[in-house]
């Protein structure tokens, strides 16, 4: 008896060990580039750290700074809210859109399937650059259309501040048939067609049963592609860092933005660390509120099924 | 929007065809909408520069130029670009997908104590930006003097590479039954054994899938490479594209004729590689999308 229990006890150690060796690259990557930059950096954020002299302990006062004192700081806020607002709900009805209608019979549909989906894989340099020919304000072609085809006068997209916003948004809409249409493709033929049967013997119209058949049981995968297009949009950086750099005016002076120039141009590492925690607490209140509200909207079909919570 | 304007006048057909009509000219123009950006950019990489911006516009250049592929690499060193970030995307890639594996292998076929919490806590950090922990990781860098090196950029991925590579391969590990490997546990050699002539043979498309997604990140990465690279030879595709449009601007201040051909070029170019991936491997680019979507 004492004899097997050892054994067992040993075998159970053994392979207690190979777990802990197995998992041990996670782990060690985990403290040396996840857990002690995180500690590392939440320290930079209570000092004056002007790279490369020493950190000097400051307290709250690059919090303060930030809130009361950096008028730049309010204004990448409120243009990265602006831009998140408007490009995420945008982008997920487009997509949801471009999925509705891929989910039809239609000939050719992986034809039109890869046609939506191509423009997310093009590396955001290069779509930026595709985005700043076409919406050239002198003699880009959209401007060239809106006057041939209505005589109205295009407005300077990228060169303009009240217009930038939108432009980037436009951007990010050019790629609301990749990974975001896939899945909620893939949600929507999840929906027992025979629903949508009985719903059309009861003489549920189209809008009723997409709203009480499609929407209820797409709710979790909308809600997954919400959650993670927001905090997608709120790191903007690269297509504004190699057009804009934040002009005309920081009228595209996005928060990620602020925060690189901080710490890299200005090399202001205290207090870009302070915007980078800021940002983290950021990103989390949004993420808690959407799971907060969820409840109210987001079907979940079944007990047991909590994949998307 | 613009291209369903038609449906209406067919509605005398009876409402079913006619919203038929209505959304089969819907994706149609919606085709055109998403494609066009991608046609003018190759149509306007292959004109003459007088053949840039005329009125009307030009759709099909009547002598393709090809030799603007070749002017951009006169312009900055465009293909060495190109290799350097693949080195790059290859040693992330072989580094992520092989300790991802095996992280997962530890996770799916080992009973530790902790195991749940840890696994739990990996996940988490899915949801911690990078701009969190960027500044630390540049000063340790810089402290093992790997800044201008390419070792910043991949190096953090032979660590696990990422709780959602090793998600992935855990999920798909669950799926081969235990006791295959129960028996083997007792030593090392057995242990290794599974892993290297059951479990990777099995999971090839999931390491294909994960490689996509690894090469996509390496290849779009815009923000690390331009902290970390600070000499033009070890620019990658990204920045050197930047910098290719900035070199472009200041010779358009010197010459006056218009230059977007080469731009276009640049960005076909770089462009090229994650197209090619995707009409070859379609069918991983759409399990990984699909995978992603249900991780939540």
């Amino acid at each position: 008896m004492i004899a097997r229990y050892r054994s067992r006890s040993r075998v159970a150690r053994v392979e207690e060990l190979w777990g802990f060796l197995l998992i041990s690259p996670w782990v060690v990557g985990f403290l040396l580039f996840t857990a002690g930059p995180m500690l590392v950096s939440l320290y930079f954020s209570f000092t004056e750290y002007a790279f490369p002299l020493k950190p000097a302990w400051i307290g709250l006062a690059n919090y303060v700074r930030a809130f009361a004192r950096d008028e730049l700081f309010g204004m990448s806020l409120w243009n990265t809210l602006y831009y998140v607002g408007l490009a995420v709900p945008l982008g997920v009805c487009l997509s949801l859109m471009l999925a509705l209608l891929l989910d039809r019979r239609i000939s050719g549909r992986a034809v039109w399937r890869t046609i939506y989906y191509l423009p997310s894989i093009v590396p955001v340099v290069s779509a930026t650059f595709l985005f700043l020919y076409i919406f050239q304000p002198d003699y880009g072609l959209i401007n060239g259309w809106l006057w041939k085809l209505f005589e109205v006068e295009g407005p300077g997209w990228f060169n303009s501040r009240v217009w930038v916003k939108p432009t980037f948004i436009l951007l990010a809409l050019w790629s609301a048939g990749g990974p975001t249409m896939i899945i909620l493709l893939a949600g929507l033929q999840n929906v027992p067609g025979e629903m949508y049967d009985a719903a059309k013997v009861d003489g549920a119209g189209r809008g009723r049963r997409f709203r009480h058949i499609t929407l209820p049981l797409l709710s979790p995968t909308l809600f997954f592609v919400l959650i993670t297009g927001l905090i997608a949009a709120f790191k903007i950086f690269g297509a504004v860092y190699v057009s804009t750099q934040g002009g005309p005016f920081y009228g595209s002076y996005f928060y990620v933005l602020h925060l690189f120039t901080q710490a890299f141009s200005h090399w202001q590492l205290g207090y870009a660390s302070a915007l980078a925690w800021i940002l983290f607490v950021i990103v989390l209140v949004f993420t808690l509120i959407q799971f907060r509200f969820s409840g109210g909207w987001v079907h979940y079909e079944g007990e047991t099924d909590n994949r998307a919570s | 929007m613009t291209a369903g304007d038609a449906a209406p006048a067919r509605g005398a057909r009876g409402p079913i065809q006619a919203w038929d009509v209505f959304t089969n000219i819907l994706t149609v123009g919606l085709a055109f909408v998403f494609g066009f950006p991608l046609f003018w950019a190759v149509s306007s990489a292959l004109k003459l520069p007088i053949e840039l911006n005329v009125i009307p516009p030009l759709w099909f250049p009547p002598a393709p130029r090809w030799r603007n592929f070749m002017e951009v690499n006169d312009v900055l060193p465009f293909f060495r670009f190109m290799g350097n970030t693949a080195v790059i995307t290859v040693a992330s890639t072989v580094g992520g997908v092989l300790t991802a594996s095996l992280v997962a292998y530890g996770f799916s076929h080992f009973r530790f104590r902790g195991r749940q919490a840890i696994f739990i806590l990996m996940l988490s950090t899915l949801m911690l930006p990078i701009e969190v922990t960027l500044i630390p990781t540049y000063l340790i860098f810089n402290e093992l003097r790997m800044v201008d090196t390419f070792w910043p950029l991949f190096l953090p991925d032979w660590f696990g590479g990422g709780p959602f590579a090793i998600f992935l391969f855990r999920q798909f590990f669950l799926s081969i039954p235990r006791d295959l490997s129960d028996a083997a546990k007792i030593d090392g050699c057995h242990v290794m054994r599974f892993y290297r002539s059951i479990l990777v043979p099995l999971s090839v498309p999931v390491m294909i899938t994960l490689s996509i997604l690894f090469f996509q990140g390496s290849w779009n990465e815009l923000m690390r490479p331009l902290i970390y690279l600070t000499s033009m030879t070890n620019y990658t595709v990204s920045v050197g594209l930047m910098f290719l449009r900035t070199q472009i601007l200041a010779n358009v201040a010197q010459r006056g004729e218009p230059t977007e051909h080469l731009l276009m070029a640049g960005s076909v170019i770089s462009m090229m590689p994650s197209l090619i991936l995707f009409f070859v491997l379609q069918r991983y680019f759409i399990r990984g999308v699909i995978m992603s979507g249900i991780k939540g």
